[in-house]
């Protein structure tokens, strides 16, 4: 068992969903995103998505772009955010999530990254253009390694597709709300309660869901029907446009949940 | 063909988030349907012939074969395709698959604007509606095109993040597609992308080759020695080589040099790149230590692209296929050369496959011959040309 399952166990026995917020490494230093870190723990972060920043992050919104334009900028790159977690895990036992193009993580090569990534103590991965069937010698590095692969379920996920990706992942599944790109705007339809209910079933471990949630109210409505609430954009362009109302954003995010 | 899994050796693959995955599972098997479905194919067949006026003309290029002094040197007519370049020839066969599965919308990407001035078109025939992202870098380049494209009535979307190039007109093309997939095709322009665009985008470029070896033998009586194309996502060149892979014949594809490989500012991905994966699939790409990708560089904009169909490095790897480049200066000396002695005024893109010739053609003796695919016309790039010589029109 890891940190992650380890938390999600805890949230059941407490009768608690997780809340999960996103930020991009880098963005617009590492030294800030250490800062806001330890914001996202003292809020109550159950585990903490890292963002590693790609030239071209096709699944992502512009506001999450845009946070990775500026953490290129600074010239952050995987490379330097791995130590970045190290220095992290000096003081903080929260569980940390990469999210991360696979060409960042191909260039560095697979099995350098699991081995550098365990060494850091990174709890888990999320690859949003790495589908299950392309991820093979991947999933078996990080069975073998011990992190957990997230991998994405969306609502066009068929039967067979939703059972497939379930197998594939560990620690917990990320389900996408919406078609769309991240930051869009939430629409929780009955086509979505339905979907997502069939995809707790397909599971034997918790599903988080993000993509589009960016109020405390929408926060409130997944946690009712899922495990974890993932919020990005809106917490990526609080802590952009106005830091100094991050921390009480966040606190109410977490309140929500 | 590529694998089950959509690879050519060890390059292609489908590397997409989820929401595309069962879109692209859907395309692959209406697809696999229209390849089989005679209605389907006789349908194309006659709007290639009645609308985009197929076949398109092999032109024996006298004066410029014997102003280089050696080789044979024909010219397949893609540029007197139905919008100017060969193009069409996927987005139309895209537009009627769309049709079929009772889409409602097209959108797609484009670098020059020949393919969303195709896609446009094919759109406007089938009747539906038609989305086209173009970076803003590359509207300046080519407003011509952005008016065609809104006078055959698509909206044109002017991209304005990143390089604000094609692969900036790609990923937010992607975006939308994701938004947007229940309802929506995406028409890839090129043998790029995830499986199984690089196989479907070959096979309705295929005609080129097809006809070209028809016509080879009727005026020739037999293959020619050398194709050459250019090769930005490479789909022109398959188009001519895929009918020929099996024949004893030469094949070389010509990326964008730009200014040049040592100044890192051209888009020769063999010359200059190495394998990643990219834009849902790998292949060879230009990119930095980290994986990001590089800026590229060229003065078509056709050819401006970071990485290449992955069918591509698989030909240069089992050696079927040689690439080489031309520069910015080199494509712009043919592009005049053409213009003068031919009284054909080619795209940019192609330009780069006749400066390769003007090298290689001279070397060879007189009982040779190349083809050269010439894949558009120039009349887009006119504009863009005098402002490059400083001449106001």
């Amino acid at each position: 068992m890891n940190r992650i399952e380890d938390t999600f166990k805890r949230l059941k026995a407490e009768n608690k969903k997780a809340f999960i917020p996103y930020i991009m490494a880098g963005d617009p230093d590492l030294e800030k995103t250490g800062e806001h870190v330890m914001v996202l723990e003292e809020c109550g972060a159950d585990i903490i998505e890292l963002g590693v920043p790609f030239s071209d992050p096709l699944a992502d919104g512009p506001t999450i772009q845009r946070a990775a334009e500026r953490a290129l900028k600074a010239g952050v790159t995987l490379k330097k955010i791995i130590p970045f977690v190290k220095r992290i895990r000096n003081h903080s036992r929260t569980p940390i999530v990469l999210m991360a193009y696979y060409n960042s993580v191909f260039k560095y090569g697979e099995a350098a990254f699991i081995k550098d990534a365990v060494d850091a103590g990174v709890d888990g991965a999320i690859i949003p253009d790495l589908p299950p069937e392309e991820a093979e010698s991947f999933i078996k590095l990080s069975r073998a390694a011990n992190i957990s692969t997230v991998f994405l379920i969306a609502p066009t996920s068929t039967k067979e597709r939703v059972e497939k990706i379930v197998t594939a992942c560990s620690g917990f599944v990320y389900y996408v709300s919406i078609t769309g790109i991240t930051g869009s705007r939430l629409a929780l339809d009955e086509r979505f309660k339905k979907h997502i209910s069939a995809v707790k079933k397909s599971a034997d471990m918790p599903v988080a869901v993000g993509f589009g949630v960016s109020t405390p109210e929408d926060a409130a409505m997944i946690a009712r029907l899922a495990d974890g609430v993932i919020v990005g954009s809106a917490i990526v362009k609080k802590f952009y446009e106005h830091p100094a109302g991050a921390k009480e954003f966040i606190k109410k995010l977490r309140e929500a949940i | 063909m590529p694998d089950k899994k959509g690879y050519f050796g060890q390059y292609g693959g489908r590397f997409v988030p989820e929401t595309l995955i069962p879109a692209l599972q859907e395309l692959e098997a209406a697809y696999a349907g229209a390849k089989k479905d005679k209605s389907f194919q006789n349908e194309l067949k006659h709007l290639q012939a009645t609308y985009i006026g197929r076949p398109t003309p092999l032109y024996f290029a006298k004066r410029l074969t014997k102003h280089l002094g050696g080789a044979k040197i024909y010219l397949k007519r893609e540029d007197l395709a139905h919008t100017g370049a060969h193009k069409i020839n996927n987005a139309l066969g895209q537009a009627l698959l769309a049709k079929k599965m009772g889409k409602k919308r097209l959108i797609a990407e484009t670098g020059a604007g020949q393919h969303g001035v195709a896609t446009a078109t094919g759109a406007a025939l089938v009747g539906l509606e038609c989305e086209i992202y173009m970076g803003s870098e590359d509207t300046k380049r080519q407003a011509l095109n952005v008016f065609r494209m809104k006078l055959l009535g698509a909206d044109v979307n002017e991209v304005n993040i990143g390089s604000r190039t094609l692969k900036d007109a790609i990923n937010e093309a992607l975006r939308d597609w994701t938004t947007n997939v229940r309802t929506t095709h995406y028409v890839m322009g090129t043998v790029f992308g995830p499986h199984p665009f690089p196989m479907m985008v070959r096979d309705f470029q295929s005609v080129i080759g097809k006809e070209t070896k028809r016509q080879m033998f009727k005026t020739e009586g037999g293959l020619p020695d050398y194709l050459i194309a250019c090769v930005g996502g490479g789909s022109n060149a398959m188009g001519l080589f895929n009918e020929f892979l099996d024949d004893d014949v030469k094949m070389i594809g010509v990326e964008a040099g730009g200014k040049g490989i040592g100044t890192g500012e051209h888009a020769a991905r063999f010359a200059g790149g190495s394998l990643g994966v990219f834009q849902g699939c790998k292949s060879y790409l230009l990119q930095d230590e980290d994986g990001n990708v590089l800026g590229t560089h060229s003065v078509s904009a056709g050819l401006d692209y970071a990485s290449i169909g992955p069918e591509h490095p698989y030909l240069k790897g089992i050696k079927r296929v040689y690439y080489t480049y031309a520069t910015d200066t080199e494509a712009l000396e043919a592009f005049e050369l053409l213009s003068k002695i031919e009284g054909i005024i080619p795209a940019l893109e192609s330009a780069h496959a006749v400066a390769e010739v003007v090298k290689l053609a001279p070397k060879l003796s007189k009982n040779k011959i190349i083809v050269i695919n010439l894949s558009g016309r120039g009349d887009k790039d006119v504009q863009h040309v005098a402002r490059i010589k400083d001449i106001t029109v």
